[in-house]
């Protein structure tokens, strides 16, 4: 079993995934053991930082008071070239497709991924 | 063999004063009314769950207060699938000889027992809470993402989503017991407020008090004859992070085994009752399931296929969206109207034809399928 390294979930500006050395798979949700094949021999690996846009939506009702203070705010999923899937804010105009890289902003009392545009 | 002998439902909207057990009750009540039996008759229970009084034993909470000594007991939780996935249960458990009647039950005051805000942030935790909660989204937020991807890939417009709101509405106008009445266009949902885009207030379903329940047994125990024909599950993720590509969502998965397990096919069904927790929700499912090509069912909400007098008339009450959404009782308020239709007691809403019936419920952000197959026994 690797040992845990801190990343955003823990207040780390870093995005982290697992990689299997068995079967090769990487996973985002970090487990004890690789999620495609039951191995107990994961690589913590830290991601590039970049990626591009599978999905957006722009909330504007929010439903704590942290959040509210934020609104509006865009839930973004992001296909890194890592080949995992994670989700993040960015920048209100971003669109399917759009080439991003992160950087870590404070959101109601977190550190979170924020993915802006990038220039080609 | 199983058949569905009773049905119960509760208006939705504001039980001002009632608690979830209030509900509940009322409802089974009802249901056990409905098939002709006593509650001493009831030998099982399955219900859902309460957010608004979690409690880690419902099932028998529920049968002490509602005076059933049971046989067979105990609470299922698979979100917005839960009353499909009770009932499919109690299929089995009856088919089986475990039990002779089950009462499927759920009921919530999720509209008057907390605030609006408290049942959002509740409802919010299907989220992964480590990669997802802490980003601040909601579960419009969640079908707001599906919604984004399945409009680039299809080609489906916001006003396309908005027809189903429409449809919906039009409905519920006419069920006395629906949360909603007033009539909208298109042009009305394209006007509501923002909430996730590119869902708007009007994609989205209300929260309400209510409560709704049946009964399953191994014979009919009256004149009403329908019968579970065959249904089938799939659980492909719980996360939207973590979903699969939209060609392989569970619903395509739970309605081929649901196909392969009755003996039914798509043509044959005469009526559908089709989960519709957000207008993309239902736009997605009724594709996935086959009842409109892919991109094309708002096209054909517009033709008047899936209306009353259409030819799949489709969640005749006015489905989540407009008769609303209790938590588990929501849609359960599905089956009960699938039942009134096919029994013939659906009054100024009765459809010329529902001898087999399509059913399919949707938990967490697509994660969760239920499919089945009801039909009218002579």
């Amino acid at each position: 079993m690797s040992e845990k390294s801190a990343d955003w979930t823990s207040g780390e500006a870093a995005i982290r995934y697992q990689s299997c050395a068995a079967c090769g798979s990487v996973q985002y949700f970090r487990r004890g053991f690789c999620a495609a094949c039951g191995a107990t021999e994961l690589a913590e690996q830290r991601a590039s930082g970049e990626g591009t846009v599978y999905a957006t939506s722009l909330v504007c009702r929010a439903a704590t008071p942290e959040t509210r203070a934020h609104v509006p705010y865009n839930i973004v999923l992001v296909d890194t070239p890592e080949g995992f899937r994670m989700m993040a804010h960015g920048d209100n105009d971003l669109a399917i497709g759009d080439r991003v890289t992160a950087r870590f902003v404070p959101f109601a009392g977190r550190l979170v991924p924020f993915f802006e545009g990038r220039e080609e | 063999m199983s058949f569905i002998t009773g049905v119960g439902l509760t208006s939705y909207g504001k039980h001002e004063g009632s608690s979830s057990l209030d509900l509940m009750s009322k409802a089974a009540a009802l249901a056990i009314a409905d098939a002709g039996l006593t509650r001493a008759e009831i030998d099982g229970i399955l219900c859902g769950y309460s957010t608004v009084s979690p409690h880690i034993m419902l099932a028998t909470v529920f049968a002490e207060h509602f005076g059933i000594r049971p046989s067979y007991a105990h609470a299922v939780q698979v979100g917005g699938a839960t009353g499909l996935a009770m009932t499919m249960l109690a299929h089995h458990l009856v088919d089986a000889g475990v039990v002779r009647h089950v009462l499927v039950v759920g009921g919530e005051n999720r509209l008057t027992g907390q605030s609006r805000d408290a049942s959002i942030a509740a409802l919010a935790q299907v989220g992964h809470p480590d990669y997802e909660v802490p980003l601040g989204p909601t579960i419009p937020a969640y079908y707001g993402l599906v919604a984004s991807r399945y409009m680039h890939e299809y080609g489906v417009s916001e006003e396309d989503l908005a027809e189903f709101a429409v449809l919906m509405r039009a409905h519920a106008a006419t069920h006395p017991g629906a949360q909603f009445h007033d009539p909208i266009t298109v042009a009305d949902v394209m006007a509501s407020k923002p909430v996730a885009l590119p869902l708007k207030l009007l994609d989205c379903c209300p929260v309400s008090d209510g409560g709704a329940a049946f009964v399953v047994s191994r014979e009919p125990t009256g004149e009403a004859r329908v019968r579970v024909r065959g249904c089938a599950q799939a659980h492909t993720h719980q996360h939207v992070t973590a979903a699969p590509a939209l060609s392989e969502l569970g619903a395509e998965i739970a309605i081929a085994r649901a196909k392969a397990a009755s003996g039914v096919a798509i043509s044959d069904v005469r009526y559908a009752a089709v989960y519709d927790s957000f207008t993309i929700t239902l736009a997605m499912l009724l594709e996935d399931l086959g009842l409109a090509a892919r991109g094309e069912a708002a096209a054909r909400v517009r033709t008047g296929y899936f209306s009353r007098d259409g030819q799949m008339p489709l969640n005749t009450h006015g489905g989540l969206l407009s008769y609303g959404h209790c938590g588990v009782g929501g849609a359960m308020a599905h089956l009960v109207e699938t039942h009134l239709q096919m029994t013939g007691r659906a009054g100024n809403r009765q459809v010329r034809d529902a001898s087999i019936a399509l059913l399919h419920g949707d938990g967490g952000v697509l994660s969760s399928h239920v499919s089945m197959f009801l039909e009218r026994v002579r």
